[in-house]
């Protein structure tokens, strides 16, 4: 029944490791908040794979990168490129999360992520009983802003306390 | 996952090891370990598509220091880490930081409900400059919440109080003041200049928004001006009073503060839309200034809090004295509150370093009082590590009749310090010789 710690060490191991991010729910208009956070975190080196049958339906592309129907069929064509998907990152309601959990566990994400508002307690145990780190109510843009620099230009209040020197350069 | 944690939380960092440290890392680039003065205006884009991002404010980052500069970054986070609030904003002075906190969320036609005992450049800004602009104040007296709840009306906007109020020293009952205002919707608007972040964070009573002059204790030295917002982050912005923090901003091309940036939506917006364009910004110099300031606020906080008692003290057992007002004094009308809501200095509540007291022989007593000090600076301003003192009577409130100096507890006795944080043996011998040449 371990749960994982909501701190800032797991949330800075959790990014360091997930360099492929399956963005589940990743809207194509550029002003929605699932845009700017898939946006931003390509701009900052993660491999954005898009889930949204909507726009997989007419072979369509978002950031560049082709759409997804479903988790499963975006695990299998990173598989047939010898990648693997390491997080999954949801953008749907608390209630669409249970399956959206299963298929994490089943394609062998390290990684499900839930954005800002989108809590499920059960799915949340489920996967973390499978081995998956589970993170709940933030918004991975943010975090990696808050950790890796970029949001305290703003005058947000990070949190950290430390006199290491970041190894990379915040933007 | 076995041996970690089941359940885990980040340490939490005491007011000291913040106040040296929140918002300042090494420098990335160069190592440095003091935080660097960044004097320059502007910032370099990328690309093109580096420019558009930041410009949609789809990436984090720097444009022009009007908007943010790193310097001053450090101090914003600094001050929000010591308010224990969501986000700041630095502004050039604390009334640039309370008309930024206010203009961020009022338009013509609304109205504002505020403490009758602020700073008379508070006073000045809300009841003539903002009145100017179609904005209404309703001030009224703050020792009754009820007064609050009593003047509030449909297109009431913000409640405005301060903790330690200047120059009566009366403290604000925030909780109680709290729940006026969100029963109505609204936020409530503290300044807490006097208490400073050390003593007093107002955001834990109730609070939404949080105003310095950092002028005053958080710069501490009488060098530099300066203030900053604070945001709670907790404000329900979506309670349909406060449209323009959820729909496209018309100032910032389409963006929702409140959706987009969420808990510190209300800070981005003071920032990208008063900031940004009416230009009351701090400067890179002083935001470093303020930091090397903040550094040290919990120590001289703590020595303000008991050279200020111990003048407190001796003025009430003094017979050239009528009258002693500090919060910090168990007799004091305002001590249950300040036991409430201020930290504990040597056990007793610290109440920071203003005090008034009333010299035998009124107002001419009280003139040759100031000019009597030997080292006691005759000046406007309060909260610096040198000990101030002024007679409002014949000062700050000189302009008043003697209607609105009753009004606003101004007797033309009274004299006020601002206890420094020299050796109280010279400050009580300097206060003590004063007052014999004064009486004479």
């Amino acid at each position: 029944m371990s749960r994982t710690p909501d701190t800032i060490s797991t949330l800075r191991d959790v990014l360091a490791r997930c360099r492929t991010i399956a963005v589940v729910g990743l809207s194509p208009q550029w002003h929605r908040p699932s845009y700017f956070a898939a946006k931003y975190m390509q701009a900052h080196g993660y491999r954005i794979v898009p889930v949204n049958p909507v726009v997989a339906q007419d072979g369509g592309h978002i950031l560049g990168e082709p759409c997804h129907a479903s988790l499963y069929e975006a695990e299998q064509a990173i598989a047939r490129q010898g990648g693997r998907i390491d997080m999954v990152d949801c953008f749907r309601k608390s209630a669409d999360i249970p399956p959206l959990a299963e298929e994490a566990v089943a394609i062998g994400a390290s990684c499900l992520w839930l954005q800002l508002g989108v809590v499920h307690e059960d799915a949340a145990q489920r996967a973390e009983d499978a081995g998956l780190q589970v993170i709940q109510n933030r918004c991975v843009k943010i975090e990696h802003a808050r950790l890796f620099g970029g949001l305290g230009w703003m005058g947000v209040n990070t949190g950290v306390i430390t006199a290491k020197r970041l190894h990379q350069l915040p933007y | 996952m076995a041996d970690t944690p089941s359940s885990g939380a980040d340490h939490a960092y005491g007011f000291g090891t913040r106040a040296i440290h929140a918002g300042a890392q090494p420098d990335p680039v160069t190592g440095a370990r003091a935080t660097p003065i960044h004097q320059t205006t502007s910032f370099v884009f990328d690309s093109a598509e580096h420019a558009s991002s930041l410009f949609n404010l789809q990436t984090f980052g720097n444009v022009y220091s009007r908007i943010s500069n790193p310097t001053v970054a450090v101090f914003e986070e600094r001050i929000a880490s010591l308010e224990n609030g969501r986000a700041a904003l630095a502004c050039a002075s604390g009334m640039a930081a309370q008309m930024a906190a206010l203009l961020a969320i009022l338009k013509t036609g609304d109205h504002i409900v505020a403490a009758s005992t602020l700073y008379g450049g508070t006073v000045g800004q809300l009841g003539v400059g903002f009145a100017r602009l179609g904005i209404e104040t309703t001030f009224v007296d703050p020792a009754d919440p009820a007064n609050f709840a009593r003047a509030m009306r449909p297109n009431t906007r913000a409640v405005y109080g301060e903790t330690i109020g200047n120059p009566l020293v009366n403290v604000l009952d925030i909780a109680a003041i709290a729940d006026v205002a969100h029963a109505h919707g609204v936020p409530l608007v503290i300044d807490n200049t006097v208490a400073s972040p050390y003593l007093c964070n107002p955001l834990q009573f109730g609070a939404d928004i949080v105003v310095h002059s950092a002028t005053k204790y958080i710069g501490g030295h009488g060098t530099t001006m300066g203030g900053v917002v604070v945001e709670g982050g907790k404000f329900p912005w979506d309670n349909g009073k406060f449209p323009e923090m959820v729909e496209p901003s018309r100032a910032y091309h389409g963006v929702k503060f409140y959706e987009t940036f969420g808990d510190f939506g209300y800070t981005m917006k003071a920032r990208m839309e008063v900031n940004r364009t009416f230009g009351g910004v701090l400067s890179p110099l002083n935001a470093w200034l303020l930091l090397q300031g903040a550094e040290t606020l919990h120590l001289r906080m703590r020595e303000h809090c008991r050279n200020a008692l111990k003048v407190a003290q001796f003025l009430q057992g003094h017979p050239k004295v009528r009258w002693v007002n500090y919060p910090g004094l168990s007799g004091s009308p305002h001590h249950a509150l300040a036991q409430k809501q201020f930290r504990a200095v040597d056990g007793v509540p610290g109440a920071s370093g203003i005090l008034t007291f009333g010299i035998e022989g009124g107002a001419a007593a009280g003139e040759k009082f100031i000019d009597a000090c030997e080292f006691l600076s005759h000046l406007a301003n309060i909260g610096d590590a040198k000990t101030l003192v002024i007679h409002p009577a014949s000062t700050t409130h000189r302009q008043l009749s003697e209607e609105e100096l009753t009004r606003a507890g101004v007797g033309a006795d009274m004299v006020r310090l601002s206890v420094g944080i020299e050796d109280i043996d010279d400050i009580l011998w300097d206060i003590d010789q004063a007052l014999a040449r004064a009486t004479a």
